[in-house]
């Protein structure tokens, strides 16, 4: 309204301000009381004491916790291993379901049962019976190393969900942009290829991240057919010390790398809404 | 059935002719028997209300709808004969979709450039020359390397034609291309097809808007309900229509005030 400096809020910005003053005001006080609450509470609990030694024993974290690191680090590589193998399989699969071929009848139905099959049975289960069955095939010790089938297992179970979310972003490309490329003269393979798998692929990436976050964490499953990662770990560690805190260890550790991972996925996904929300092209 | 004397000609003199087309999805009959003949150079309209069978003619001609009975002839070869391979035929029939169906996910240098670089195999560097020249030529030089989404409606469609131009097509098909634009931004897409007029080009062009049939066509189809009731000229269609219902119909258009 005026050329001062500093010119006098309108009535309105006044209220706003007040309001957001307020909220603020309530959502501190609301945190101190939970917390508060919870940290007098829990060590009154008659047990607390026995607890707080098994669990949260600062000397044996002290020294376990580098073991746990470098345990972890194997988890770390699996990890690595699986990702690309279980982006690439899960694309093929998706792919294979959606064509029409029918010379491609028998791989398209061998996708299907493969997603239903994989899907179906718990990822635990998966590990147990490839990580020690399919060794057995094998005279030689060499193909009998539980990490490779550890993460085979892994990469199928896996590759199972992911495929249905990259079928997911295949089919919610429109319609139409399959008819300008087919327009132009493409073949439908390259269609897919240039026009609706790039497209498809930048939409499904917030999914994707989540299923990655939880790889993260079933990485420690292949522990159960032998391998010393850092679940294995600090269950010697806990046995040694006959204290559990290890566990929480080894808890801390996922923790630093999946919370990072899951504030990535949030903020890709409420981007994605963002721009989807602005342009609405068919 | 005393359709007003239009004289089939030959297939093998023609640029593109239907004959006897039918298409139906599931129950619904959309075309009904088309009979259209196409001369090198002509530029055909087809008018009629939502649903007459305008887009799907257009889509039948380069094959995005296969046909349930007829022929289609492009320089007097059916391309519509089954077991045909489309891709091959679609290179040589432009389409410029009525939502522009630009690919968002590519600069607009690269929507018109992808068409040569992945089917006619021209190198990337050549095919943006290319491409770069032909935007040029419709005057958006300046968005070459911004996004679909960041132009604006006229601006996109001039783009789909520019990627569609690039195919050197020998035929284009325009659906309702300013159906989904706002008014002040149709005529800058009206001046590209004028251009495309000049320039000898053979067009099929489904539109509602009259007054840009009746100025750039050599001859307009009035569609009902799968057929073509009637085809003229544009100042014998629209001067003196000879059908009750190609009357009613633009005397509707006129009563709306688009005409």
């Amino acid at each position: 309204m005026t050329t001062a400096p500093a010119p006098a809020l309108t009535r309105r910005q006044a209220y706003d301000r007040a309001r957001r003053r307020r909220a603020v005001i309530i959502a501190t006080t609301s945190t101190v009381l939970v917390v508060a609450t919870l940290v007098i509470l829990i060590p009154l609990t008659p047990r607390w004491d026995r607890v707080r030694q098994s669990f949260f024993d600062g000397e044996v974290l002290r020294e376990t916790f580098p073991g746990l690191l470098s345990a972890f680090w194997l988890d770390v590589q699996i990890f690595l291993w699986s990702t690309p193998l279980i982006l690439v399989l899960s694309i093929l699969v998706a792919v294979a379901r959606g064509s029409r071929s029918p010379a491609l009848f028998p791989i398209r139905a061998f996708a299907v049962i493969y997603t239903d099959v994989f899907r179906g049975v718990p990822v635990i289960l998966t590990i147990l019976l490839i990580g020690f069955g399919v060794p057995g095939l094998f005279e030689s010790r060499e193909w009998s190393n539980p990490l490779i089938w550890g993460t085979v297992a892994l990469v199928l179970s896996y590759s199972a969900y992911v495929s249905e979310v990259f079928r997911a972003g295949i089919e919610s490309v429109h319609e139409s942009q399959r008819a300008g490329a087919r327009s132009l003269g493409m073949t439908s393979h390259q269609t897919m290829t240039t026009v609706i798998l790039p497209q498809a692929t930048r939409r499904v990436v917030p999914p994707l991240m989540n299923s990655l976050v939880s790889l993260q964490k079933d990485v420690a499953l292949v522990s159960l057919i032998g391998p010393v990662e850092v679940l294995r770990r600090a269950q010697i560690d806990t046995s040694l010390f006959a204290n559990f805190t290890p566990y929480v260890g080894a808890a801390i550790i996922f923790l630093a790398v999946t919370i990072p991972c899951t504030r990535l996925a949030d903020y890709l996904l409420a981007r994605q809404r963002r721009r989807t929300g602005a342009t609405a092209i068919a | 059935m005393s359709e007003p004397a239009n004289e089939l000609g030959e297939p093998a003199t023609l640029k593109v002719a239907l004959r006897n087309v039918r298409k139906a999805f599931d129950d619904t009959t959309v075309l009904d028997g088309i009979d259209l003949d196409v001369a090198e150079g002509d530029v055909i309209t087809l008018i009629g209300a939502s649903g007459s069978g305008k887009s799907t003619l257009l889509r039948c001609v380069n094959l995005l709808e296969p046909i349930d009975d007829g022929e289609v002839y492009l320089d007097g070869a059916d391309i519509a004969e089954p077991g045909l391979d489309p891709d091959p035929i679609r290179r040589k029939i432009g389409m410029v979709f009525q939502s522009f169906n630009l690919f968002p996910h590519m600069s607009i240098v690269d929507n018109v450039a992808i068409g040569p670089r992945k089917v006619l195999k021209t190198n990337k560097a050549e095919a943006r020359t290319n491409a770069r020249a032909l935007l040029d030529r419709l005057g958006l030089s300046a968005r070459a390397d911004a996004y679909p989404d960041q132009l604006s409606g006229g601006q996109q469609q001039r783009v789909a034609i520019a990627r569609s131009l690039a195919m050197n097509p020998e035929v284009m098909l325009l659906d309702e291309i300013t159906s989904a634009l706002d008014p002040e931004l149709v005529g800058e897409v009206l001046d590209v097809v004028r251009g495309l007029k000049e320039s000898g080009m053979t067009m099929l062009i489904a539109t509602h808007e009259m007054a840009f049939a009746r100025e750039i066509s050599d001859r307009v189809c009035y569609l009902h309900q799968g057929r073509i009731l009637e085809q003229a000229p544009p100042e014998e269609l629209f001067g003196n229509p000879q059908r009750e219902r190609t009357q009613a119909f633009l005397q509707r258009v006129l009563d709306a005030g688009r005409m």
